[in-house]
């Protein structure tokens, strides 16, 4: 079996010190990125955290301020040809033409993509129940969804960029377009780079993660690093405190008496010794869920 | 095979493959050469990333529990192997620590314990010998 860990060549995306400003609001802050070949790279974040600004400045519908993008290492503003045939993207608002019918749209997006491959986009368009002759305008938000996925998977992409894939729409779709991200990356050699604040959903799917909040990057690292490296302890004191003792590491703590539980970023063995350094004991050690790491991340 | 995986779990999702696999087969559910789900199989059916189904195998690999065939496939090891009884020694282990503890929580001394012990497993037996 072929694992298809991303390769230590260079980064497939690569994105240093990027700003964009939006009138006063300062939508990106140098933010710097690289996603490596192959894999599932899930971006998190909140509203407005620029998780979308992102994702335009990767496709060249919005040119660097300051700072530099780089996609299969070029310059997806200067050369658009390049980048965009080998890109699928299904964006956010699934911006379709509502005037034509599936058949047509299918016929109108081959054209764009050499490598389009027709049985494949058949294969889909009837595994996802796509009525040929319907038109877009007609479709419900689901299947609309589904034809969007179908445009970007059929031309078999290297690198498919999907801004909240999940968002809005009921569990069977979800599940479809989470079979598609997995069936992509299937396919060796192939990256997918996905917006999403579903956290579970990233959990399931993603090989890496970074985070993002006001235009900063908090966070890039595999999965299981951020396994590894944040966990969720609860201490035993002695005796009763009023408030729990500062823990190195420690991003949130709670609890009373004896017992306080700290949510740090750390390692089990680092934090049992800076336990034992406050004279307590750790009677409870776990791996914390994305959502967890998540909100600890961008509060603290 | 069938398999539950849930994001909030705490636990990593490989984990949680690798814990039920090893449960499925310690409980005979899974018989030794059966063969696992392929992994890309699983990986769509439980919707997560490959690789975290091939880590999951990798370390059941390691731990005993299942075989590589040359064939290609995973198949559950013969359990009389030295590895995979050290794997059951384990699994049981970590339940009777976790017994113990609550025993001990409930002030239910340790000679009692034993003695429950002996008369579970002897209507265990008489089920068995009933069937």
């Amino acid at each position: 079996m072929h694992d298809s860990f991303p390769s230590a060549g260079p980064p497939i995306i690569d994105i240093r010190r990027l700003t964009r400003q939006f009138g006063d609001k300062r939508a990106l802050d140098e933010l710097s990125l690289a996603v490596p070949r192959g894999g599932v790279f899930g971006l998190i974040g909140g509203n407005g955290a620029g998780k979308t600004t992102l994702i335009r400045h990767i496709l060249g519908m919005l040119k660097a301020e300051s700072g530099s993008v780089q996609v299969f290492g070029l310059d997806p503003v200067q050369n658009p040809v390049g980048t965009l045939g080998r890109i699928g993207y299904l964006s956010e608002d699934r911006d379709l033409p509502n005037w034509m019918r599936v058949g047509e749209l299918q016929r109108y997006t081959q054209a764009f993509f050499p490598t389009w491959d027709e049985a494949y986009a058949e294969e889909l368009r009837q595994a996802f129940d796509l009525d040929k002759q319907a038109r877009v305008k007609s479709l419900s938000r689901g299947q609309r969804a589904r034809m969007g996925l179908l445009l970007a998977l059929a031309h078999r992409p290297e690198l498919l960029v999907l801004d909240e894939p999940s968002s809005g729409l009921d569990p069977v779709v979800r599940r479809d377009i989470l079979g598609a991200i997995i069936r992509t990356i299937a396919d060796e050699g192939r990256t997918v780079f996905f917006s999403s604040h579903l956290l579970d959903e990233v959990e399931r799917v993603a090989d890496r993660v970074a985070i993002i909040h006001q235009g900063r990057i908090m966070l890039s690292a595999s999965m299981d690093e951020i396994k590894d490296t944040h966990r969720r302890v609860t201490l035993h004191f002695g005796e009763p405190l009023e408030r729990p003792p500062s823990l190195v590491g420690a991003l949130s703590s709670a609890g009373q008496g004896a017992e306080w539980t700290y949510v740090c970023s750390g390692e089990s063995e680092q934090l049992r010794r800076a336990a034992e350094a406050i004279g307590a004991t750790v009677v409870e050690d776990a791996a914390l869920s994305l959502d967890e790491v998540f909100v600890s991340r961008v509060q603290s | 095979m069938q398999l539950h995986i849930s994001a909030n779990d705490g636990l990593p999702i490989y984990l949680q493959i690798v814990n039920q696999v090893k449960y499925l087969v310690a409980s005979g559910r899974l018989k030794p050469g059966e063969e696992l789900t392929p992994i890309r199989v699983l990986a769509e059916r439980l919707l997560v990333n490959h690789n975290t189904v091939a880590r999951a195998y990798r370390e059941l690999e390691a731990a005993g529990v299942v075989e590589k065939r040359r064939t290609a496939g995973t198949y559950v090891s013969d359990q009389g192997s030295p590895l995979a009884r050290r794997e059951r020694i384990k699994i049981l282990t970590e339940r009777i620590d976790a017994l113990l503890a609550e025993a001990r929580q409930m002030g239910v001394a340790f000679d009692d314990l034993m003695k429950l012990m002996q008369q579970r497993g002897a209507a265990l037996q008489t089920d068995r010998n009933e069937e």
